[in-house]
């Protein structure tokens, strides 16, 4: 057992001696909670519009003022007539182009309808959606002002309530999100990097020769990045209560167990990309195009993952990630007790045994043929 | 003359060399070919897949308590959208909520008992609509499609009870809209110019930086450095195979993606190309840069690392730069990434011209001038 600590000692001494890979370690959650709370947001706010306006009355005018003054968009001036709508579009600035139709108010009065119109730059489709479901409803609501509500019969009013996040903050997605893609990456690179470097060097030979056995060597390696991972798991949700109010509702017993479950798998995983990688670029290039990209795009916690194609929400299984999310959220936003995660729980649980005796085994595969 | 011509050709001589160096290293490695064509395109081809914000299916739990014609009628018209699974697991409300809660549903719809015959007497009523709200903004779609499915089935009954007169009188609220570029809301289309920058930019950084530390990690800078060879022989040669490597990608992303995903290509594929070499300066240079001020390759990995996360991420990608606050659009300044992808965008999708996209593209010469400059002065101080 002494044999073992003095070797997790050696490799404490091999990671907080490396003082710029710490700053980088423990600033990149900083940073991206910071960037996820306060950039990353899916709401629309001063979306570029211009309007070709054919009436110019006070009817246009007074809807104009209004679709503008909800903050959603910023006015790109006036168009002149249809041609200059595709100009507009090339350049960039301008999203969406609003038509008023002639004779506004006067078709209003007579026809009961505005001859308004949408023309949305699609080639960012989702501008393009929010700038039409946002316009809608404001128009939706001009025209519930202009008219006396006493003549409308039969009113069917929805009250809805959005639960868990009533003012939808983007936050409440992506602290989960964020948490699993650090802690991922972050213990997956770390591992598979620091054993490739042995085997880069030469160190590794040593180690296998040394009495060490090979899941001593294994564990030893994990040892220090269980800590470093836990303490960026700390500081992202203290970061995420304490600056952009997330709530706990749940247990918080369990949240650091099940944080420590999924650190511990992250690594897992690391150590095995590390007993395939034979230097450290591969190691770097299998957990960065491996994970990365996966890890941001099928957690669900930018795209909703109900929404893509079934052989990507087939993969998605697959991948840790997601169960892990579904966690976090359950936990953190809607108070669930283990009852309610038991599930993901054995998954992240068996994924890790997987990890770790394949890895064990390859390892010992390894430490065979290097002796006589 | 001649004497400064065969000057010049011996320098370049030496940049040849050392391309023709660096390209047998990185093919001699069985590794390196995969992960630099086929993974990234396999990554391609899979995740522009994972990107669409489409509510394609809403679970809606109906609690119906009043069971008369209307409710009836409402509920079908959820079922009969392709947007809505509908399910109707009984009376309580209590039981709607752990279907929430477990995620085996987006969204409850609480019909009041009475529901009918209040609307008819009193002239109005209330449904009760509560959606997860865990995701903003689908849950935002949510209600922007249920509340019209409601209003819809509104207008229609009104319509039926009171008679067509009534008709007239209604107010038409929809605001007709066409989408230009992308009729369809195809993700794929726009995702894909973005994920090809992304892996472009990742393997280019990535590799230059290495490339370089690794030769200090090693030694082996030492023997270049008591060689005849200048800085500025060593760093373009250094570059210029990931240059090669970059634009072949760039071509060969944009092959498959016009094969596969008919990605429109409106624009000129000359400029897509001009715009593209310039951007592999930025990226290459970014990567020289790194790999100058450190000194093992894991840091050069976690700086890289850095950068590219944080720039991925507010690269307009995902979401749109006009909304980000301020302070981000300026950070958005040395961001590489929302230029290139815009200009992609923009040719491709738009046909911009030239001037369309001269802003950007001039930005990125700037940039890759600075850049280069940056990596120069900082590698020559290091082996000095």
């Amino acid at each position: 057992m002494k044999k073992f600590w003095s070797f997790v000692q050696k490799e404490f001494f091999h990671i907080f001696r490396d003082y710029r890979t710490m700053i980088i370690l423990f600033g990149i959650p900083v940073f991206q909670i910071l960037i996820f709370g306060f950039v990353i947001t899916n709401e629309i706010k001063n979306v570029g519009i211009a309007v070709l306006d054919h009436s110019k009355d006070h009817l246009s005018n007074d809807l104009r003022i209004k679709i503008f003054s909800s903050g959603y968009f910023h006015f790109e001036g006036f168009l002149e007539n249809e041609s200059q709508i595709e100009e507009s579009f090339k350049t960039g600035k301008v999203k969406s182009v609003l038509i008023f139709g002639p004779a506004f108010s006067k078709t209003f009065n007579e026809h009961n309808y505005l001859p308004l119109q949408i023309i949305a730059d699609a080639s960012d489709p989702n501008t393009a959606n929010l700038v039409v479901n946002y316009t809608q409803g404001i128009v939706g609501d001009y025209i519930r002002e202009q008219i006396d509500p006493y003549e409308m019969p039969m009113q069917i009013e929805t009250r809805v309530r959005m639960l868990y996040n009533e003012q939808l903050k983007g936050v409440y997605m992506f602290v989960p999100g964020a948490m699993t893609m650090i802690l991922m990456l972050i213990s997956a690179m770390m591992t598979s990097l620091s054993i490739a470097r042995e085997k880069e060097s030469g160190t590794m030979d040593m180690l296998v020769i040394s009495p060490l056995r090979p899941w001593e060597i294994v564990f030893g390696k994990v040892a220090p990045y269980v800590l470093l991972s836990f303490i960026n798991a700390v500081v992202i949700i203290l970061m995420g209560v304490f600056v952009f109010g997330l709530p706990v509702h749940g247990s918080l017993v369990l949240l650091t167990a099940e944080t420590l479950l999924f650190i511990t798998m992250s690594l897992s995983l690391g150590i095995l990309i590390s007993t395939i990688a034979p230097n450290q670029i591969v190691a770097m290039l299998i957990s960065m195009f491996g994970l990365m990209l996966p890890t941001m795009l099928l957690s669900g916690f930018i795209f909703p993952l109900e929404n893509m194609p079934l052989v990507l929400q087939g993969i998605s299984y697959i991948l840790p990630p997601r169960y892990f999310v579904d966690i976090i959220k359950n936990i953190l936003l809607k108070g669930a007790g283990i009852e309610f995660v038991w599930k993901e729980t054995l998954v992240i649980l068996a994924m890790m045994i997987v990890y770790i005796s394949i890895s064990i085994k390859k390892f010992a595969g390894s430490v065979n043929k290097v002796q006589p | 003359m001649k004497r400064y011509f065969l000057h010049i050709a011996a320098r370049l001589r030496v940049i040849a060399f050392i391309v023709d160096k660096e390209f047998r290293q990185i093919f001699r490695n069985r590794f390196m070919l995969p992960f630099i064509f086929v993974m990234p395109l396999f990554q391609l081809l899979i995740l522009v897949h994972a990107a669409t914000f489409d509510m394609k299916q809403i679970r809606l739990v109906v609690i119906d308590h009043d069971l008369s014609p209307f409710s009836r009628r409402l509920t079908n018209k959820f079922q009969e959208s392709d947007f809505y699974t509908v399910m109707q697991p009984g009376f309580s409300i209590v039981e709607a909520e752990t279907y929430l809660k477990e995620n085996r549903a987006d969204a409850v719809l609480n019909i009041p008992a009475h529901f009918e015959r209040e609307l008819v007497r009193q002239g109005k009523n209330t449904l009760q609509l509560n959606i997860n709200a865990i995701n903003g903004t689908a849950a935002g779609l949510i209600n922007y499609y249920s509340t019209s499915v409601i209003r819809s089935f509104n207008q229609e009954i009104i319509i039926e009870t009171i008679g067509g007169e009534i008709e007239e009188k209604l107010v038409d609220f929809s605001v007709p809209f066409s989408k230009w570029y992308n009729p369809q809301d195809d993700y794929k289309i726009y995702m894909f110019p973005g994920i090809l920058v992304i892996l472009v930019t990742v393997i280019g950084m990535f590799l230059t930086a290495l490339n370089i530390v690794r030769e200090k990690e090693s030694g082996t800078i030492e023997q270049i450095n008591v060689t005849p060879i200048k800085k500025y022989q060593f760093l373009a040669g250094k570059m210029i195979p990931f240059w090669i490597i970059g634009m072949f990608e760039i071509g060969f992303g944009l092959t498959l993606g016009r094969l596969l995903f008919s990605l429109p290509i409106e624009g000129s594929l000359a400029l897509l190309f001009l715009c593209g070499a310039i951007y592999l300066l930025v990226v290459l240079g970014f990567g020289l840069f790194l790999s100058s001020v450190s000194g093992t390759q894991q840091q050069t990995m976690f700086l890289t690392w850095f950068f590219m996360l944080v720039f991925i991420l507010m690269s307009g990608l995902f979401t749109p730069i006009d909304s980000m606050p301020e302070w981000a659009k300026t950070i958005n300044t040395i961001n590489p990434f929302v230029y290139f992808i815009r200009i992609l965008r923009m040719i491709l999708m738009k046909g911009s011209g030239f001037m369309d996209v001269f802003d950007d593209l001039l930005s990125l010469g700037i940039y890759a001038i600075i850049i280069l400059s940056l990596a120069t002065l900082s590698y020559s101080k290091k082996t000095s």
